[in-house]
């Protein structure tokens, strides 16, 4: 058969680059969970190593976030997203030594930056901590890569265009744009007072909606109709979906700042824009979810479309959160406490890193040649998972909706109901522990995530170090075993 | 829609138009804004600031924050306490920013044309900073609580700063740092803050709401 040849060639293309974006990424997520489970042990017990400077909790919460977005998001994203591209596009990777140059530069970038939150180098402006001698590199390599998203997509066989590339390469477009935008307005040439506010708000939400989101909503609409084998719902739909995304996201960061040292026409925009994005939202939804509707035994039976499934329905779920919170008489109460961590975690993980396993279990076995060694590890890495994440967003809406309301009650005199600051903190405590309790359970998952990713190299690089000495041995003339030719 | 310059220039103008509309737009509003004192006159017909009616001794607000609060400030942003603490206040009847006491009044884009990074903040673990060199007046009652915050604040979680601190010997005559800190150490050691807690308690001590600027006033002195 000429086009299974076909994809293995283009698979062969992508196995180094591919390689290293994903075995960095699964790297970073360890690092970031690891940074996030010191986090929230010192949120409840704030004496834990408190008196080793470089961990001091200000580091190592910024050390977390950045590690899973730049590290594990980044690499994940392109990883995935430059294999997807290849793939539709039915061709090879040309020259694949650029990917592994802007790979090897983007990661670079991340440890320094990592490393220069961790001794104190932050910046302090949200997700922008990362010190200035790794945000240049960071954005070229990221320049250097969605280049060579870019030229994938050019060159590629005539033929239908699927809705997975646009999102792919709108990712790929937009992070340099919005990265490079916001270093300029808030570190090179600082816009004068709270400009620099808007503009992080600007680049955080679009950070999210406008990188990770397309590179997982991409992602899903690859894999759910490529492993059920049948086509997306409405490829009508699903184009109007991804522009009216694009079209409404880029504002909507503004609501978050409700209540602040803003024009009040800025927050106006932020909601209405929220509101608007329901619209996307619902037609992805409507594509996602009517894809996959009478194949859930299919959902339940393979490993990488439970995950998709489970971040897609995490997708619509957190946006339609994310819609209510942008809401002034709601934000009035979750406005700074753990609800809006919450809705980012939803976000970050229950949908983009979910989404992004799914598609690594998928990848892995495609580039490696190899199946994955254990289904037992996958099970455990999903239910760890799902559970973990799912109890963790319980803990964060639910410790900051006590926070937020205990925090805004006012009584009949005008006085605050809980006028006691530290019983609020106190209050919140048992849900925090609920928190640590989530993101051991989701690092459990995620040891099984990486135990099996290493068995399968092993593998891999057994089977392919037998087929050398099998060739080497036919070179020779002698006679090789036959496990080996086989293999 | 295959076209590689369509979809780009899509791309580029879905994201051009937000960043025109909040980003450009917003320079364009609040980029100019300069120091005033209260007692400029708005212009009806323009809406601005615009006719000054000047007075004695009057002070342009907000003034800049220079010296030792300035390094603090550096000090605020490398420890990252903005990951615990806003800097700024919801106007009243939006939450209970005023009821709680972080300030008497809300803050305006105006407070923060000054500061080369403005730290307003995303969460409210600790309380609000804007106006806490109000609230708390003494260095000493900062650096008690910077140095355990258990121990001023029962029950706090906010993490202790000690490294920050230098537990010194007290020498040989008995004779004590004139900075040395009022906390109970072990006997004949004494507990001496660095040049970075002290300047980081400076700068704690230069936040404040104190000062009237045209678009917003300290609510009156009750007379009594
Ligand atoms: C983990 C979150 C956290 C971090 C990080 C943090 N704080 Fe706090 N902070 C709190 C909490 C909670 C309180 C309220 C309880 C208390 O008084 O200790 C507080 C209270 C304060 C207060 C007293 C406010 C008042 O109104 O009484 C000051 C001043 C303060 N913090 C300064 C800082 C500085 C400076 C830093 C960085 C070096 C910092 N905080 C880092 C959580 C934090």
């Amino acid at each position: 058969m000429p086009s299974e040849s076909k994809s293995s060639e283009i698979d062969r293309s992508m196995k180094l680059p591919g390689l290293l974006f994903l075995l960095s990424a699964v790297a970073w997520l360890l690092t970031g969970t690891v940074f996030a489970l010191l986090t929230s042990i010192k949120s409840t017990f704030p004496g834990f190593l408190a008196n080793c400077e470089c961990l001091t909790y200000g580091h190592i919460s910024a050390a977390g976030s950045n590690s899973i977005l730049y590290g594990w998001g980044g690499n994940a994203l392109f990883g995935v997203g430059l294999w997807i591209l290849a793939r539709l596009g039915r061709r090879p990777i040309p020259m694949p030594v650029m990917l592994l140059i802007g790979g090897v530069f983007w990661n670079i970038a991340v440890t320094l930056g990592v490393g220069g939150i961790i001794i104190g180098d932050m910046t302090s402006v949200m997700w922008l901590e990362m010190p200035s001698y790794a945000t240049t590199i960071l954005a070229i390599s990221s320049i250097l890569i969605g280049v060579w998203g870019t030229l994938v997509y050019r060159y590629r066989q005539p033929g239908p265009v699927y809705i997975s590339q646009l999102y792919i390469l709108a990712a790929l477009f937009w992070f340099p744009w919005i990265y490079i935008t916001a270093q300029i307005f808030l570190f090179y040439l600082p816009a004068r007072g709270v400009v620099q506010v808007v503009t992080n708000w600007w680049y955080a939400h679009n950070l999210l909606g406008l990188w990770l989101a397309p590179a997982g909503l991409g992602a899903a609409y690859y894999l759910i109709p490529k492993i059920l084998g049948r086509p997306v719902h409405s490829y009508y739909l699903a184009t109007v979906g991804f522009w009216s995304l694009a079209l409404f996201v880029g504002w909507g960061g503004m609501s978050n700042l409700v209540g602040g040292p803003v024009p009040a026409w800025l927050v106006t925009v932020g909601i209405v824009a929220s509101v608007a994005t329901l619209l996307p939202v619902l037609i992805i939804a409507i594509n996602h979810h009517l894809t996959v509707m009478d194949s859930f035994d299919r959902v339940a039976a393979d490993p990488s479309l439970r995950f998709v499934v489970f971040g897609t329905i995490s997708f619509t779920l957190a946006s339609l959160i994310g819609c209510v919170l942008s809401l002034r008489s709601v934000s009035e109460i979750s406005q700074f406490t753990t609800v809006m961590e919450g809705n980012s975690q939803h976000f970050v993980y229950a949908f983009f890193t979910m989404i992004m396993f799914g598609a690594f279990y998928f990848m892995m076995p495609r580039i490696l040649n190899c199946s994955w060694p254990s289904g037992k590890l996958i099970q455990c890495h999903f239910w760890c998972s799902a559970i973990g994440i799912t109890l963790m967003l319980i803990a964060l809406y639910g410790s900051g909706w006590i926070q937020g309301t205990q925090m805004t009650a006012i009584g009949a005199y005008g006085d605050p109901v809980h006028g006691d600051f530290l019983q609020i903190v106190q209050n919140t405590i048992p849900w925090l522990h609920a928190r640590t309790a989530s993101i051991l359970l989701i690092s459990i998952g995620q040891l099984a995530f990486a135990a099996n990713i290493l068995w399968m190299l092993v593998e891999a690089a057994r089977s392919c170090y037998c087929g050398m000495i099998g060739a080497a041995k036919d070179a020779q003339g002698e006679k090789f075993l036959p496990e080996t030719a086989a293999s | 829609m295959k076209s590689l310059p369509i979809i780009f220039c899509g791309l580029f103008a879905t994201l051009a138009l937000s960043w025109a509309g909040i980003i450009w737009r917003g320079q364009e509003q609040l980029g100019g804004l300069q120091p005033m004192s209260e007692y400029y006159a708005i212009d009806a017909v323009s809406e601005s600031f615009r006719f000054e009616k000047p007075q004695k001794d009057e002070t342009r607000n907000p003034e800049a924050r220079v010296g030792l609060a300035q390094q603090g400030k550096a000090q605020y942003i490398g420890l990252g306490c903005v990951s615990c603490h806003t800097q700024q206040v919801r106007r009243k009847g939006f939450g209970a920013d005023y009821e709680r006491g972080w300030g008497a009044r809300q803050t305006v884009p105006r407070d923060y044309i000054r500061q080369e990074r403005v730290l307003t903040g995303f969460s409210r673990t600790g309380p609000d900073l804007s106006n806490v060199g109000e609230r708390r007046d003494s260095a000493n009652w900062f650096h008690a609580h910077l140095y355990n915050p258990q121990a001023v604040s029962p029950g706090s979680t906010m993490p202790p700063y000690a490294f920050l601190y230098e537990k010194r010997e007290i020498t040989q005559n008995g004779e004590r740092s004139a900075k040395a800190l009022e906390l109970p150490t072990d006997e004949g050691y004494e507990i001496v803050p660095t040049l970075r807690a002290e300047a980081l308690v400076a700068y704690l001590q230069s936040l404040k709401l104190d000062y009237n600027l045209p678009e917003v006033r300290l609510p009156e002195e009750p007379q009594n």
